[in-house]
């Protein structure tokens, strides 16, 4: 793999950049793989490059039905945050953002994150006392965070309406300085061109249509271009299609699929530094490298696949945002859009084992997937290796759901994510 | 936006007086006290999510505040039937 540097750059206009290296191969799949990894979003090419990098697994092929990172890989609003409520959240998270502060370096692929700091704001007492409880938890658990008041909150965003005479006035927030954004499909190319380099192989436009079962365990996928491809063990990272992927394999998730939106604005001069979200007006807006504010809220309330919200969704979002900011109010919007997320009862994810053997799910993501990308791939990365959860992975079980060992972070965290 | 028919009201409505309240049918175990956890978790946890017809509960919750259910494409998002509570849908999913 060619290194990327400034000296490559310098080198390549020389040339008119006409003779860079294809950032990853496009190879015919093999007969038979260590591991298949069904889904090449994010979360699942940074598994493959995982599972290369430090477990040395790189007969590994990668099964995407589109392209890569075309789902809602390329569809979130880029927000990394670490903040969550409970242990077993706040360690996965926490884990995921030690990786994205040297992403950068390790792929040799800029991803621009920048730590931006993210404020999750209060507009009643009890917003307040739960910012308390949760700023507190995080910093029992090493995640850094601060409680601010009102004067605290206006200072950081000076052009935020903070006065005591709104309808829902800013109390304060949390503030977590280590958070901030990505750039989003830089992620998806990154963990691709790395997996890559390792020699795994990323077959796109194939679609897997069912799963090859043997004695309870499985030994590899049916696809529609490739037909039969075997493999020791599998690992699903399809997101809103992961019911869909666990009914070929015989079992149901707790699984329900809702359309998720957002929005940008056009490309306006800089004037949000940060990323700002609330959960009560609930809408979150940040400013991407560009100029175009970077919008979004919560899941539409009913089931859907058809990667499109509804209006409602889109009028009560932009007025939480101009609730905040009145100035925006004139700001044209540019593009709006939808994807599906998989969200779980307790808004935690699932990273399992499954009834069906040597078959492993990492789903469930819902609205909150992208700021978790490196640490998903990384401890699924391991329980696909070690063939068993990962030590962070363990609580996030799908069989809790009959056990009762939920992580209930509904509500606990910042916003809808 | 969906414009839905509410039953109950005999008018169209605008989605926004609506609240979508997930799977319909869902039967209560009829011995809770002896069910397994098993049993008791796919009651209260594990959701239908099919691509294509789903049976779902609505609530006109801004209008007469009343149940009642739809069937519904989750991929077209078309509405192929609305029925109250006790009913039992008309159009059902092949297979």
């Amino acid at each position: 793999m060619q290194r990327y540097s400034g000296f490559g750059l310098l080198k390549h206009s020389l040339s008119y950049h006409e003779n860079w290296q294809r950032a990853w191969r496009n190879p015919k799949p093999k007969k038979k793989y260590d591991v298949i990894i069904v889904g090449g979003g994010g979360h699942g090419l940074a598994t493959a490059y995982y599972l290369a990098k430090e477990h040395g697994i790189t007969n590994v092929a990668v099964i995407e039905k589109g392209h890569l990172g075309g789902g809602n890989t390329a569809r979130n609003t880029t927000i990394v945050r670490s903040n969550y409520l409970w242990d077993e959240a706040a360690h996965l998270y926490e884990h995921a953002m030690k990786l994205w502060e040297g992403l950068s370096q390790d792929l040799n692929y800029n991803v621009m994150f920048s730590q931006r700091g993210v404020l999750n704001l209060g507009h009643t007492l009890q917003d307040m006392r739960d910012i308390q409880r949760r700023v507190n938890a995080n910093r029992l658990n090493g995640i850094d965070g601060e409680v601010l008041d009102t004067k605290g909150v206006q200072e950081i965003v000076p052009n935020m309406d903070c006065s005591a005479n709104r309808r829902y006035p800013v109390l304060g927030a949390s503030w977590q300085p280590r958070a901030g954004v990505a750039r989003h499909d830089a992620v998806a190319w990154g963990f691709a061109r790395g997996a890559d380099s390792y020699g795994v192989d990323l077959i796109q436009q194939c679609e897997v249509v069912d799963m090859i079962i043997e004695d309870g365990a499985i030994v590899g996928v049916k696809t529609n271009r490739h037909g039969d491809i075997m493999a020791d063990r599998v690992g699903c990272v399809t997101a809103g299609n992961s019911g869909v992927m666990a009914k070929m394999a015989g079992f149901e998730l707790p699984l329900e699929s809702h359309p998720l939106q957002a929005l940008v604005s056009e490309p306006i001069k800089p004037c949000l530094d940060t990323v700002v979200m609330s959960n009560h007006v609930h809408g979150y807006v940040s400013q991407s490298d560009k100029g175009d504010l970077v919008i979004g809220a919560g899941i539409d309330g009913y089931n859907g696949y058809g990667q499109r919200g509804s209006y409602p969704t889109i009028e009560h979002t932009l007025q939480a945002i101009v609730e905040l900011f009145p100035q925006f109010s004139r700001v044209r919007m540019n593009r709006q859009w939808g994807g599906i997320v998989d969200t779980c009862p307790d808004a935690c994810p699932i990273i399992s084992d499954t009834p069906v053997e040597n078959l492993f799910f990492n789903c469930g993501w819902g609205t909150g997937g992208f700021k978790a990308t490196p640490g998903s791939g990384n401890v699924f990365a391991a329980t696909l290796a070690k063939g068993e959860a990962h030590p962070l992975a363990k609580p996030f079980s799908m069989f809790r759901f009959h056990n009762g060992a939920l992580i209930d972070e509904h509500g606990a965290a910042g916003v809808a994510h | 936006m969906f414009y839905i028919y509410c039953p109950h009201c005999r008018e169209h409505r605008e989605e926004e007086e609506f609240h979508a309240k997930g799977q319909a049918h869902i039967a209560r175990p009829a011995d809770p006290d002896n069910c397994t956890d098993e049993e008791w978790g796919n009651y209260v946890f594990f959701r239908k999510n099919p691509r294509g017809l789903h049976h779902e509960l609505w609530y006109h919750s801004t209008g007469c505040r009343k149940f009642f259910n739809v069937t519904r494409d989750t991929v077209s998002y078309e509405i192929k039937e609305v029925y109250k509570i006790g009913e039992q849908p008309q159009v059902v999913a092949k297979g």
